[in-house]
């Protein structure tokens, strides 16, 4: 379906990337968003705040990062689409809503502007240092989706594709910015409503007393359902059957969470998001994302002006981990060089799907800053040799 | 002559109940909360399509799976915060909130209080075992002073919340205290708050024979009912600063708090429709298509 | 003849007393009989006392027992 005008600013304009996540959120129609002030991703919700009593729709600043993390759950619940956004301290805090959206398959979007850390860090500026979190931060077994924009015209862009994926497949999506994209002015162009394309929530034609609100289709995705439809269904963060009655057994566990895993990871190809060049004789690829990516291009420019073939390889989609497409890359490709604002993450990754074929050099940055393009130049120039 | 007429119990339609019998023990007073509670949606006449339940985590926390509606067992103490995205998104739905005294005032207190502060429109019913039950007897925030729990062997010694005292302060509109005893009118109280608009609290002070009686010496749950009959007194509108619990002193119950304040939508929308004017765009509901 | 009587869906019960201790006419006692789990359930005991008020139901925390009021049939005009 199309986007609902309302919500969509068409036009041509210059904006950073906090705004114009807010306005890819609108545009794919979100009318409800919670949050809590976090450097640097507060724009965000100040911008959604100041627009949405025009569009339609509910704002609220909850009294904390925990609390609004499951306010957006209780409002999809309620029918609508809903996002929450922060930084890495936030990230930490909404940990455990995040799992509990995974488990209990509620389609939302969650969105961390990445800065300096551990703990309170650098509050003003980028890292990327949340992206193991990302997958792993919640406690038990569960996939994740995770999209890494890296200009603010992506801000908008796969803002509104987070929104699609999580109705597409009935889970949270978490919205992998950073500092500097989120502060990053540049054009933007937001396009009429009817070119949008909008993935609508998946429903179910099953009349209440047949409908089971954890019964997967086809590709292991269960049909939503919203409170006030006759449906008196239950919803538990607890283990639960088809019905979504606890039922903490053996049998149930590895069906459930089996099922879970299986909804993203069968489906990695389809989520696999990857923006490619260079890489038909390439011997030496850079594989990047986010903000470093911009670092990346410039670098691999200068490397090959100096003749070297050098392939490169932004992820778009960090999780699930394309590791078919390394994998496939590696044959090729047997060096890969992995620029990035941490102390080894998603290049950790890299290794892990490569490593039978190819070797792995990370060019890591506490953070703070992006990288010097010359410091991932020097890297290619080493795996080059 | 007459004839038997054996319909069938009321509450029946309100229950799941193929998950029948439920988890609570012998005894435990939760159960009864949930028959007044039934007996309150069908004299409040609501559309029960349209009533959604939320729960926490904890042995009241376990209501939410037991009763015929939309219903959501969310996460230890964040039942509030979710029942209001979900009033929020939907606000013909009338949202309920039904947790126990840990959950709501320990982990959740901070929702609770800022809830209350907004006006939210839900309905916190809290359970009051005293206690954290379903994690084997720890102390609450409500544990009386020399109340033996596993986490306090040798007698509670923090001084304990006085939960309508709380309520009101942070701003609910209605505050009331009730037991597991007095079922007729916790009955309608319930029918009360489910008809009214704002943040509704009502404590109910029910037994947790297994862990609390047990351990406390004080009986089984039908020794905690008795205790209740002989301790309560009924004082409607006291103050909520004087209807703190002991041990084994009185316990006040009765409608405390009634006043009618603008909820959290009203005030939202009294300030768009003022600031914005016709460029308010005011919807009835938040769902997507 | 009584005015009221009660249900108990035996199975569900946990023998805690609260409608033996509530009833108002006290027509209730828990029976030597027990169920599957080993729960001794009520049963009427005086039943021509029995007033169908339902408190009972209203105290059962295990929804096991409800009481009823019995509806009076037209008297038979046997001695017309």
């Amino acid at each position: 379906m199309r986007a609902d005008p309302k919500g969509v600013l068409t036009g041509t304009h210059f904006i950073d990337g906090d705004h114009s996540c807010c306005e890819g959120a609108l545009a794919a129609g979100a009318r409800f968003a919670a949050g809590y002030p976090i450097t640097p991703s507060t724009e965000v919700v100040e911008r959604f705040a100041m627009r949405i009593p025009t569009v339609g729709g509910t704002f609220i600043q909850m009294e904390d990062e925990l609390a609004a993390s499951i306010t957006i759950l209780g409002a999809v619940w309620g029918g609508a689409k809903a996002f929450t956004v922060t930084s890495g301290p936030g990230f930490s805090l909404m940990m455990e809503h995040i799992g509990y959206a995974a488990m209990t398959e509620t389609p939302c979007v969650f969105v961390n502007v990445q800065r300096g850390g551990p703990s309170t860090g650098l509050p003003t500026l980028p890292a990327q240092a949340d992206m193991m979190q990302a997958r792993w931060g919640s406690h038990g077994d569960y996939e994740m989706i995770a999209l890494c924009p890296n200009s603010p015209q992506e801000c908008f862009d796969l803002t509104i594709r987070a929104f699609n994926l999580s109705e597409q497949y009935r889970t949270p999506v978490m919205f992998m910015m950073d500092e500097c994209v989120g502060h990053m002015t540049e054009k933007v162009v937001i396009p009429p409503a009817g070119e949008i394309e909008i993935y609508p929530r998946r429903r179910s034609s099953l009349p209440p007393g047949s409908f089971k609100l954890f019964e997967p289709a086809e590709d292991l995705v269960p049909a939503m359902a919203h409170a006030g439809e006759g449906h008196r269904f239950h919803v538990t963060g607890l283990t639960h059957d088809e019905r979504g009655y606890p039922s903490m057994t053996v049998p149930t566990q590895d069906r459930l969470v089996r099922r879970l895993a299986d909804k993203i990871r069968k489906a990695e190809d389809k989520l696999t998001f990857i923006d490619e060049d260079g890489m038909e004789d390439a011997k030496v690829a850079v594989v990047s994302y986010g903000i470093t990516s911009r670092v990346a291009e410039r670098a691999i420019e200068m490397a090959r002006q100096r003749g070297i073939k050098v392939g490169r390889a932004r992820l778009i989609g960090v999780w699930p981990f394309p590791d078919r497409y390394l994998q496939t890359l590696s044959h090729r490709v047997h060096k890969f060089v992995v620029p990035e604002i941490n102390l080894g993450q998603i290049s950790r990754e890299v290794a892990r799907a490569t490593g039978r074929h190819a070797d792995t050099l990370p060019v890591l940055h506490a953070g703070g800053t992006v990288h010097q393009p010359e410091q991932i130049l020097e890297a290619i120039l080493e795996a080059a040799k | 002559m007459s004839a038997l007429v054996q319909p069938q119990n009321p509450v029946e339609p309100f229950l799941r109940t193929e998950r029948m019998p439920h988890i609570w023990c012998p005894g435990c007073g939760i159960g009864t909360t949930v028959n007044c509670f039934a007996r309150a949606l069908l004299d409040s006449k609501l559309d029960l399509d349209r009533v959604a339940l939320v729960s926490g985590i904890g042995c009241t926390g376990r209501v939410a799976g037991y009763v015929k509606l939309d219903s959501f067992h969310t996460t230890h103490g964040r039942a509030i915060p979710f029942a209001t995205g979900l009033k929020l998104a939907n606000p013909g739905l009338s949202v309920v909130v039904y947790s126990g005294d840990g959950d709501l005032f320990a982990i959740g207190g901070n929702h609770l209080i800022h809830a209350a502060r907004r006006n939210m429109d839900i309905k916190v019913i809290c359970v009051n075992n005293l206690i954290y039950a379903m994690t084997g007897g720890q102390t609450a925030p409500t544990t009386p002073d020399m109340a033996i729990t596993t986490t306090a062997p040798y007698g509670c010694y923090e001084p304990s919340f006085n939960l309508p005292y709380l309520a009101e302060s942070a701003g609910a509109s209605y505050v009331a205290r009730w037991t597991t005893f007095h079922v007729r009118q916790l009955t309608r109280a319930m029918t009360e708050v489910l008809t009214r608009p704002g943040f509704c609290f009502i404590e109910v002070l029910s037994p947790c024979p297994t862990l609390y009686q047990r351990r406390n010496k004080m009986g089984d749950g039908l020794d905690a009912m008795k205790f209740y009959k002989e301790k309560s007194k009924t004082k409607n509108g006291a103050p909520t600063r004087d209807v703190d619990l002991t041990k084994d002193g009185e316990i006040v119950v009765g409608k405390f708090v009634d006043r009618v304040r603008p909820d959290y939508l009203e005030l939202m929308r009294g300030r768009f429709r003022e600031q914005l004017g016709d460029r308010y765009e005011e919807v009835e509901d938040l769902v997507c298509s | 003849m009584a005015k009221g009587n009660v249900n108990v869906l035996v199975e569900r019960c946990k023998g805690c007393a609260f409608c033996v201790e509530f009833c108002p006419t006290k027509v209730l006692a828990l029976s030597s009989a027990f169920n599957s789990k080993g729960y001794h359930t009520p049963n009427l005991v005086t039943p021509e006392k029995c007033s169908g008020c339902d408190l009972c139901g209203m105290y059962c925390p295990d929804f096991a027992i409800y009481g009823f009021r019995i509806a009076e049939a037209p008297e038979a005009s046997d001695a017309r």
